[in-house]
């Protein structure tokens, strides 16, 4: 009898332990910590890839890959993204027709800022992105919103991001219960799997960086947003952030959200803040 | 026997007979595509309400209406059938991947 029930009491700690490390484990996934999630994400990547400095993530695939870092190189001597840049200074420079400017609209004449987007706005509750901050910066002075995906956009943000090139991505999480949940967004959109093929960000970006896909060799996850805007042969022109997750979006035949959609600029938070430390590289060129 | 006492009627007849057997056809095919195109399209719209939908859903619906403008029912019957699985699919996905991702998630 005794051994009978000292069995069951067995079985039954047994259960409750089982129980409970699921019941942590799901607790560890459900409850965000930016912390932790930015800290294990950096380790990933520098143990899979010991030999690329952590730097050196922000260059995309050219980091995964020596020839086509070389490419590179010789790349940055005429940069392809040189006529938008040039086009986004004059055009963050030239006044309104209310004869206010950009530089009106951000923190230290919006010169060096690049780092700090995207922002999470207490007073709305939501994340702010750079893009999102351009367009209210018109709208705001009387000019109609640039669409997200195209030209001028990824020009004004080029010539953004120019300006903060080394400085090391610097997004804040207030103690904010809607911040931490905008980031737990953000990190849920990352990993879920979208569209016919079945793929997820991280099916490509995490799983497979470095890897080729058709012609085209996967970027790391860490700091790929850090080079935004790029240039890509693949578009012959310039893209923005927005351009880059809805085209990643029909890529996988999912059709897209909208460009500056609660869940893009979630995720824009999330993979923004996991990439702190590492610097701006933008604009960026990409095959 | 009305074959032989009256061909010319038995042609008639059977004429009229495949006719009405076209005519009932189609119109039946074109009440059945209305009938899938209806359930494709409001499953894609439950998608929709995921934030889950496909491209491919998406183009095979427009094949789908683009094929029953054209008047080939069949083919507009069997696209919205495919584009309803698409969409369903779709859903299945989304409602599989509320915990799912988790497995993916670095930590």
């Amino acid at each position: 009898m005794r051994a009978r029930f000292m069995i069951r009491l067995a079985s039954v700690a047994l259960v409750l332990a089982a129980f409970c490390a699921g019941a942590r484990l799901a607790f560890a996934t459900e409850t965000p910590d930016p912390v932790a999630d930015a800290k294990a994400f950096r380790d990933y990547f520098t143990k899979r890839f010991p030999k690329v400095k952590l730097e050196d993530f922000v260059n995309g695939p050219y980091s995964m890959n020596e020839d086509m870092h070389k490419q590179w190189e010789e790349k940055e001597q005429f940069p392809p993204y040189e006529f938008a840049l040039e086009a986004g200074k004059e055009m963050f420079s030239k006044p309104f027709k209310n004869g206010k400017t950009y530089a009106d609209c951000f923190a230290d004449g919006g010169i060096g800022v690049r780092q700090n987007y995207p922002t999470f706005d207490e007073k709305e509750g939501k994340v702010i992105t750079l893009e999102l901050a351009l367009n209210r910066c018109r709208q705001a002075n009387g000019e109609a919103p640039y669409s997200y995906v195209k030209d001028e956009m990824a020009s004004l943000t080029a010539y953004m991001a120019f300006t903060s090139r080394g400085k090391a991505m610097d997004i804040k999480i207030p103690d904010d219960p809607r911040a931490r949940e905008a980031f737990q967004d953000g990190k849920r959109f990352f990993y879920t799997r979208r569209g016919q093929l079945n793929f997820s960000c991280a099916t490509c970006h995490v799983q497979s960086p470095g890897e080729r896909i058709r012609a085209e060799v996967l970027a790391p996850a860490l700091g790929i947003l850090n080079a935004m805007p790029i240039y890509r042969s693949e578009w012959s022109g310039m893209g923005t952030t927005s351009r880059r997750f809805t085209s990643c979006n029909s890529q996988v035949r999912s059709v897209p959200l909208e460009p500056q959609s609660d869940e893009y600029r979630n995720l824009e938070y999330y993979l923004s803040y996991v990439s702190n430390g590492l610097p701006i590289s933008g604009p960026g060129a990409r095959p | 026997m009305i074959g032989s006492k009256h061909p010319h009627a038995l042609a008639v007849a059977s004429m009229l007979l495949l006719a009405s057997l076209s005519c009932a056809h189609a119109e039946g095919s074109e009440a059945d595509f209305k009938t899938a195109y209806a359930a494709a399209d409001a499953a894609e719209k439950e998608a929709g309400t995921l934030r889950n939908q496909w491209t491919t859903t998406e183009s095979t619906l427009a094949a789908a209406k683009k094929a029953a403008d054209a008047g080939n029912f069949d083919r507009a019957v069997a696209l919205s059938k495919e584009a309803e699985a698409l969409a369903k699919a779709s859903i299945v996905q989304s409602t599989s991947e509320k915990d799912a991702w988790k497995a993916l998630d670095i930590r």
